[in-house]
């Protein structure tokens, strides 16, 4: 097995490109290390991205947030901005594994390791965030809802790396948040996962929304259907019961250990109302 | 394929080892350098046995390749005590009896001093959100959270 550190990002995807299917990028580790620990990958080659000063930075522009696919969760929560804006994105990559976990861990290798129930993409997907993948044929944005296809299958290229994850400006009164239903308090991975996102107007009604699930399906979901239950209404208890039933319309579970298909067709419901009132109350805080 | 050669700064001292790629930092801590102060439980990032700091962050070295260490400053158990001279939190370990078997022992207290050096003063749940990725199968966690507890509140001279 060899390793490489490139010090930029086209020399990243130079190193991707020689490697073939051989290569596998490297961010945290936390994921890849697991896997090639327990023989189920075995890559000739690991690109460490780390080092690269490009995605170890935060930026704001104009109002929107670029964040660099090697921050780490630790450095998140620590940047003096960012979670007072995107409360739901932070709290969500918070939640990946321990206080040791995140101080590697990063959004993009929990986006492309591929796991349904990765929590901070339904925060993502519910933000607007655009993905910037960098490749041989140069850069390109995807929204983050058309990243994962299915479990361990992505629609980048096997000699695409994503650089950035761009969070789009806010207007005044918006606000988000992110939940998950785990059996217990820390350290297990979502039976569901929801993210809202939310603008209110001047008069307290909605004129924007996402909600987006996780642990319900193939790949996180975005809920179109969420969007026209919120939109242009003031969020009241009726609301929140038909945001509940379009979340749980949305799924297509299976049943595994953590939960029945029941079961998370329900929470995805319980989940939704609560998320939804989070980020509302947040929105509301913000003159 | 040949070794990477890594220089890197261990407890503060200048340290050089020899590495393949697929040796963790926790297999090169225990293998090569003799620190065999850092523990492996699961090898897998669940159980804080391996815990260290690198340039100041908590990780677990089981989960970082040996080759990754090169330029990074790393913070092992074998620094925590000043000599003959125990850190607060090691002393506090033993007069609250935080431990039995102590497999767990070095990644608690690395861990905890990872926390006090951020946070002198930390709640009770703090503490215990901090160190939930630190698993210990003998002590109920009761009497470490407490040892932590004790230790901040001497460290802060309360
Ligand atoms: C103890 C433990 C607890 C965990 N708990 C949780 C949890 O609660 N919730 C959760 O969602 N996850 C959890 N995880 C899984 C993991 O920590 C996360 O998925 C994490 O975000 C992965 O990020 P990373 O930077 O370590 O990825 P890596 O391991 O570096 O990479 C993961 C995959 O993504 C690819 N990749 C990484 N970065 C890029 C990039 N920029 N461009 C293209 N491909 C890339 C890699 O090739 C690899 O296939 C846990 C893991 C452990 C060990
Ligand atoms: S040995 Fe590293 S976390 Fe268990
Ligand atoms: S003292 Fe035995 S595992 Fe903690």
């Amino acid at each position: 097995m060899r390793y490489e550190a490139p010090a930029t990002v086209d020399q990243a995807v130079a190193l991707l490109s020689a490697a073939g299917p051989d290569g596998r990028v490297m961010a945290g580790g936390t994921d890849l290390l697991v896997q090639v620990r327990t023989d189920v990958l075995d890559p000739g080659v690991i690109i460490d991205i780390k080092g690269i000063a490009e995605l170890r930075q935060i930026t704001e522009e104009a109002g929107a947030f670029r964040v660099g696919a090697a921050v780490t969760g630790a450095e998140l929560k620590e940047h003096p901005k960012l979670k007072s804006v995107w409360p739901g994105v932070v709290e969500a990559a918070n939640l990946i594994g321990s206080t040791q976990v995140q101080g590697r861990a990063t959004m993009g290798g929990n986006l492309c390791n591929g796991s349904p129930a990765a929590d901070s993409v339904p925060a993502l997907i519910a933000a607007g965030a655009k993905a910037v993948i960098a490749g041989p044929k140069g850069r390109r944005e995807v929204a983050v809802e058309d990243v994962m296809l299915a479990p361990r299958k992505l629609s980048i290229g096997r000699d695409e790396i994503i650089t950035a994850f761009v969070l789009p400006a806010r207007p005044a009164r918006s606000s988000d948040a992110y939940l998950r239903f785990i059996p217990r308090t820390e350290m297990d991975i979502a039976v569901v996962g929801c993210g809202v996102s939310l603008t209110l107007g001047a008069d307290g009604t909605c004129t924007a929304a996402r909600l987006a699930l996780g642990a319900v399906a193939e790949k996180p979901l975005l809920v179109t259907a969420a969007q026209d239950v919120l939109v242009g209404k003031r969020i009241d208890e009726a609301v929140l019961d038909k945001l509940g039933a379009a979340a749980s319309a949305a799924c297509r579970p299976i049943d595994d250990k953590r939960g029945t298909k029941e079961f998370r067709v329900k929470i995805a419901a319980v989940l939704a109302r609560r998320v939804a009132q989070i980020a509302l109350e947040r929105a509301e805080g913000k003159q | 394929m040949s070794k990477h050669h890594v220089t890197t700064k261990i407890n503060g001292d200048e340290t050089e080892f020899l590495c393949e790629t697929d040796e963790t930092l926790l297999d090169v801590l225990r293998n090569q350098l003799g620190l065999t102060g850092t523990k492996e439980g699961c090898s897998t990032g669940d159980c804080g046995a391996c815990s260290v700091t690198v340039d100041g962050r908590l990780v677990c070295s089981c989960l970082m390749l040996g080759v990754e260490a090169n330029g990074k400053s790393i913070g092992t158990i074998e620094g925590m005590a000043k000599g003959e001279k125990l850190h607060p939190l090691q002393e506090k370990f033993l007069s609250h009896a935080a431990l039995q078997c102590g497999i767990c022992t070095p990644g608690f207290l690395v861990a905890a001093k990872a926390l006090l050096d951020k946070n002198p003063d930390p709640s009770e749940t703090e503490v215990r959100y901090w160190l939930a990725g630190n698993l210990c199968r003998c002590t109920g966690y009761d009497k470490i959270v407490r040892a932590v507890m004790d230790a901040a509140a001497e460290m802060r001279g309360a």
